[in-house]
């Protein structure tokens, strides 16, 4: 089976993006001061955060699969991560 | 109690997965008002699983079960793998008992859960989709905070008691303050695509005949070392195909989990599975594997935690299971609340009853025979050093390279000398191994 990349085995969920609001906020400074940057980047299967040259960590919150494992690995404070409002967010059909 | 407080429900649900579900169903089958609130867009679409449910406890409820959800196969066969670079050991397990009654079913979340949300419509039960619970509503009673209904965005909605089944990252269990946050040897990621090939494709490569499936648990190098495990499991016209690695692990060794997913995928003896698929779908899932240690309190006035949200699940290192007990705790909420409605009191002393009937029954029991799984499992030598030491060993037997044989127990005894375990650690796990499984 071909390799295919995050985005590209994202693209075969369905999605109802929210564009009003999102559920992820990440907290520059303790992220990283606690090196919670760095490891919600490696956790993270759907590539939602990255590191930006500058060490801040940019966040693609459209493509959470709102597992909550970023939440799980943060250090206090650096992460302000919830669910989506209702009816937004990933949508699975097959589960 | 005011007339502005008169409860709207009976009892509310939050989530509409296999407990959550289970739940609504029973208390609305025993004539309660039941709202179930699911925050998805339709009941199952936010809902994911590894896949393999054991069957027996949601048979209890759903004697038709087998028959009329959409279960994608019966499991007669599981593959139990020791996964190495080059090598691969395993126990294939097939038995024809496993089908007669049938014990495990595959399943596929966002077609099971829908079938469950519209049994408990057709019980009675009111489900809203597409709408998340903020949080609980709680007031000052007699003995400390007492949950009384749910608020969602600027709606309030009361209710004589409030079942948390909001899954394993249960914000409304932890505001409540039932759970802590988690140390992270208690939790792992699961990754995992759903792949589809053709049916006859399915059942020629993992050798099955009509609806029968095939589990492969696997450890070892294909999670590159890192403490857990990969799985294939065979659906109906698609394989689900993950890994579940605990978060401690992968962090201190600074893995990238896509990396490690993309390795499982692409090893020697995984990729042929999947050989011509075609994804279609990628989901991820939070897994607690912290067993009894979890359980906390699952009880407080006016409120129980049920299923993934009581931190109900299960690592034996040969089954894994969390479906299964998410019913049997339904089931136990369910007629502990019964019996507390009854009795017009739904304090904590008066839900009590939950926690004896889920310790009761085979969902506790399990629980506690299996406390000491988890520990045993983060052993680091279950996950690289035993398969290469198996295969080591099997080698030695079947490499005839001309050179005179040696008996398979000195090979054994010389493999173990080159490897980095010793006997001690051996005679160790061993015993640990016995007394947790």
């Amino acid at each position: 089976m071909k390799r295919l990349s995050v985005p590209e085995r994202l693209t075969k969920n369905r999605f109802n993006l929210d564009e009003q609001e999102s559920h992820i906020e990440v907290n520059q400074e303790i992220a990283k001061a606690t090196g919670t940057g760095k490891a919600i980047v490696a956790c993270c299967p759907a590539h939602v955060y990255t590191e930006e040259p500058d060490g801040t960590i940019s966040v693609e919150y459209a493509a959470c699969l709102e597992c909550g494992t970023c939440l799980a690995v943060a250090a206090p404070g650096a992460l302000k991560w919830h669910y989506p409002r209702g009816g937004f967010g990933v949508q699975f059909r097959e589960g | 109690m005011t007339a502005q407080a008169e409860p709207d429900f009976d009892v509310i649900v939050i989530g509409a997965g296999i407990a959550g579900c289970v739940a609504t169903y029973q208390l609305a089958r025993q004539g309660r008002s039941v709202l179930l609130i699911e925050r998805g867009e339709t009941p199952g679409s936010k809902n994911l699983s590894g896949g393999v449910l054991y069957s027996r406890g949601i048979q209890q409820v759903f004697p038709d079960f087998l028959s009329e959800a959409p279960v994608e196969r019966r499991i007669t066969r599981n593959y139990i793998n020791f996964l190495n670079a080059d090598s691969s050991i395993a126990i294939d397990y097939r038995d024809a008992r496993l089908a007669d009654p049938v014990n495990a079913v595959t399943v596929l979340r966002a077609k099971l859960d829908a079938w469950l949300a519209e049994k408990c419509e057709e019980a009675g039960a009111i489900i809203m989709s597409g709408v998340r619970v903020d949080r609980v509503l709680t007031e000052d009673g007699a003995t400390g905070k007492r949950v009384v209904g749910v608020r969602a965005g600027d709606d309030e909605l009361r209710a004589r008691v409030v079942v948390a089944a909001d899954g394993v990252n249960s914000f409304i269990a932890k505001e409540a303050g039932f759970r802590e946050k988690e140390p992270l040897h208690h939790l792992a990621v699961g990754v995992k695509s759903v792949v589809s090939l053709p049916r006859e494709t399915i059942e020629e490569r993992f050798n099955l005949t009509g609806d029968e499936g095939a589990a492969i648990a696997a450890v070892g190098d294909c999670t590159e070392g890192v403490g857990g495990g990969g799985f294939v499991y065979t659906n109906l016209d698609s394989l689900s195909v993950g890994i579940v690695v605990r978060l401690d692990d992968l962090t201190a060794k600074k893995k990238v989990v896509t990396d490690v997913f993309d390795h499982f995928l692409e090893h020697r003896f995984i990729a042929p599975y999947l050989e011509g698929g075609e994804l279609l779908e990628y989901g991820c899932h939070l897994v607690a594997e912290g067993g009894l240690h979890m359980v906390g309190e699952i009880v407080m006035d006016g409120m129980v935690v049920v299923g993934d949200a009581a931190g109900l699940t299960l690592n034996t290192g040969l089954t894994v299971r969390g479906m299964d007990l998410a019913v049997g705790s339904a089931v136990a909420a369910a007629e502990a609340i019964g019996s507390a409605l009854e009795q017009e009191n739904t304090s904590k002393a008066a839900l009590a009853g939950y926690r004896e009937k889920l310790f009761a029954s085979y969902v506790g029991k399990d629980m506690k025979t299996y406390a000491k799984a988890p520990s045993f499992l983060e052993v680091e030598r279950m996950y690289k050093e035993y398969g290469e030491l198996f295969a080591n060993v099997l080698y030695g037997a079947f490499n005839l390279d001309t050179h005179p044989r040696e008996h398979v127990r000195t090979v054994a005894r010389k493999s173990l000398a080159r490897s980095p375990l010793t006997i001690r650690q051996l005679v160790k796990d061993g015993i640990a191994g016995a007394r947790a499984l």
